[in-house]
């Protein structure tokens, strides 16, 4: 069998540069399994991260072909034969060694997030909540933080708003909170000023990514946008607020 | 800029092809201002009628104007075309409807192009915050466009009569899967999924709220395929004006019950 080529990036935060590799990729291989072929017979120094192999610790995210994926679940058949295949760190995070960077900055971002604060309980002590109140949260709760929505994010990837925006893993955890039907807290004002809802234009990449198929978009900062809507630009909700005490 | 190998370029091209398209004929066939009107057809980019100006080949009777005959302020070197009334309704509901804005952002500003795919240089990124805050009124483009939903059904409700004697033509199926298309479009919008339903964080609680569940996960349905529904009604709206002119202009036949 004609062995493969893989353009592996090696380097870590002071620069780096593709390096090629040629490999054999037996039946059912996926990309992770080629890394650690290369690792066990070619570069004993090839760093990489990874976890479960199972697609559920989301410790393996690289970019592949340049784009960002979980390389434990990176099929090698659905790439042609004759094709170069290229591995390369995530791209928005500092770097710390070959494929693996500092995601650090998201755990930071996670913090800033005020914790679920439950209303008082109902009179006999119980709280209550139906499962149709919380289905909209369950598809949040999906997530194995693997930050490949956070990488290809271009208000952090290309623009490097890191100070604005908290980026679309934390703004589904937001969204979360706020729709959660026992959650107190109103999140609202830091969701558009803290955390900087206005500054995902919905180009929907993360969702596109999203090993989970999590409707990170449609289902999470779209609807967070339309509760900031509610709050400061609807003039129609500001007059049931404050004129007519309804809650709006 | 990428090291992406597949054809990521494809998708953002295609979109400006399309809406460049749609963006030259619409404005073309709102200027025309004559051959809206065939049998009991209405083009739809000319309804709602507001005025109408008789003269022109291809008009309305008058009957169907809303407020009577073709004002006489109108500055002489604009067409008497009635769709210049309307038009921007429609127009100004889909420029900021969400998967519009992803599209155009995406593939004309290139805020990115694809996923991916540095995007185009500029000096500061702001989003939507600052000039593009007035996205955040979404939600009071899609109250006329609901009312024009409902108005294009009446048209072609209409349209099945022609001089008060039912039939059918290939133009009234043309018109009433252009209402129905809208239709899904519409009210699969987001800001309408979060109006009536999506902005409850408890959809138990009483009849009222459960009642706006049920709605809020039909909406859902169709907002799933936003993005499709966007394109198909765009195309089909599009294709009514054009099969409604063809007929007025006498260059294609309409097949119908009446025998004209
Ligand atoms: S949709 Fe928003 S959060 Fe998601 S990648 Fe695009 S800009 Fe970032
Ligand atoms: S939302 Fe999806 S892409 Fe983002 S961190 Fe979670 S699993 Fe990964
Ligand atoms: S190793 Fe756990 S997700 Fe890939
Ligand atoms: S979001 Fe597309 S029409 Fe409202």
């Amino acid at each position: 069998m004609a062995k493969r080529i893989f353009n592996i990036w090696r380097g870590d935060a002071t620069g780096g540069r593709f390096v090629e590799y040629h490999t054999d990729v037996d039946t059912g291989m996926v990309v992770l399994d080629v890394v650690h072929r290369i690792q066990a017979e070619q570069a004993g120094d090839l760093s990489c991260r990874w976890n479960c192999k199972a697609g559920k610790c989301g410790s393996c995210s690289m970019e592949i072909d340049g784009k960002p994926r979980l390389a434990c679940m990176t099929r090698m058949d659905t790439f042609s034969p004759s094709a170069t295949v290229t591995l390369q760190p995530l791209r928005a995070f500092p770097i710390l060694k070959d494929l693996v960077t500092d995601v650090s900055w998201n755990y930071q971002q996670n913090k800033r997030i005020p914790p679920f604060r439950p209303r008082p309980r109902d009179a006999d002590g119980r709280y209550r909540m139906q499962q149709i109140d919380v289905d909209r949260i369950q598809e949040f709760r999906k997530c194995i933080e693997c930050f490949m929505c956070q990488d290809v994010c271009h208000v952090l990837r290309d623009h490097s708003r890191f100070d604005t925006f908290v980026g679309p893993r934390f703004m589904i955890r937001l969204a979360s909170l706020a729709m959660h039907p026992l959650d107190a807290l109103d999140r609202i004002p830091a969701v558009r000023k803290e955390f900087g809802s206005g500054m995902c234009n919905i180009t929907k990449c993360c969702t596109e990514v999203c090993p989970e198929q999590i409707s990170i978009t449609d289902n999470g900062i779209i609807p967070l946008k339309e509760r900031v809507v509610d709050r400061f630009f609807d003039p129609l909700m500001w007059v049931k607020r404050n004129l007519l005490r309804r809650s709006a | 800029m990428t090291h992406r190998k597949d054809a990521w370029w494809i998708a953002p091209f295609l979109t400006v092809l399309g809406f460049g398209a749609f963006i030259v004929y619409t404005t073309w066939a709102a200027l025309q201002g004559e051959h809206y009107w065939y049998g009991s057809y209405l083009s739809p980019f000319y309804s709602p009628l507001l005025f109408i100006d008789s003269s022109a080949a291809g008009a309305a009777p008058l009957e169907h104007a809303w407020f009577g005959s073709w004002p006489t302020w109108w500055p002489a070197m604009l067409p008497s075309s009635p769709a210049l009334f309307i038009l921007m309704f429609p127009g100004v509901f889909r420029f900021t409807c969400y998967y519009y804005r992803k599209a155009y952002y995406r593939s004309f500003v290139g805020t990115p192009p694809a996923c991916a795919v540095g995007a185009l240089p500029r000096k500061s990124y702001l989003g939507e915050t600052a000039l593009l805050l007035f996205q955040n009124f979404h939600r009071y483009a899609l109250y006329p466009a609901i009312a024009f939903v409902f108005i294009l059904y009446y048209d072609a409700v209409l349209a099945f009569f022609h001089d008060g004697r039912f039939g059918i033509g290939v133009g009234t199926v043309i018109l009433l899967t252009n209402a129905t298309l809208l239709g899904c479009y519409t009210f699969g919008c987001h800001s309408f999924r979060h109006l009536v339903g999506g902005r409850l964080n408890c959809f138990s609680c009483d009849k009222q709220t459960q009642l706006r569940y049920g709605t809020w996960k039909r909406v859902s349905c169709l907002n799933e395929r936003h993005m499709m529904w966007a394109w198909i009604s765009l195309f089909w709206v599009g294709f009514s004006d054009l099969y409604v002119r063809l007929c007025s202009m006498g260059i294609i036949h309409d097949f119908n019950t009446w025998g004209f």
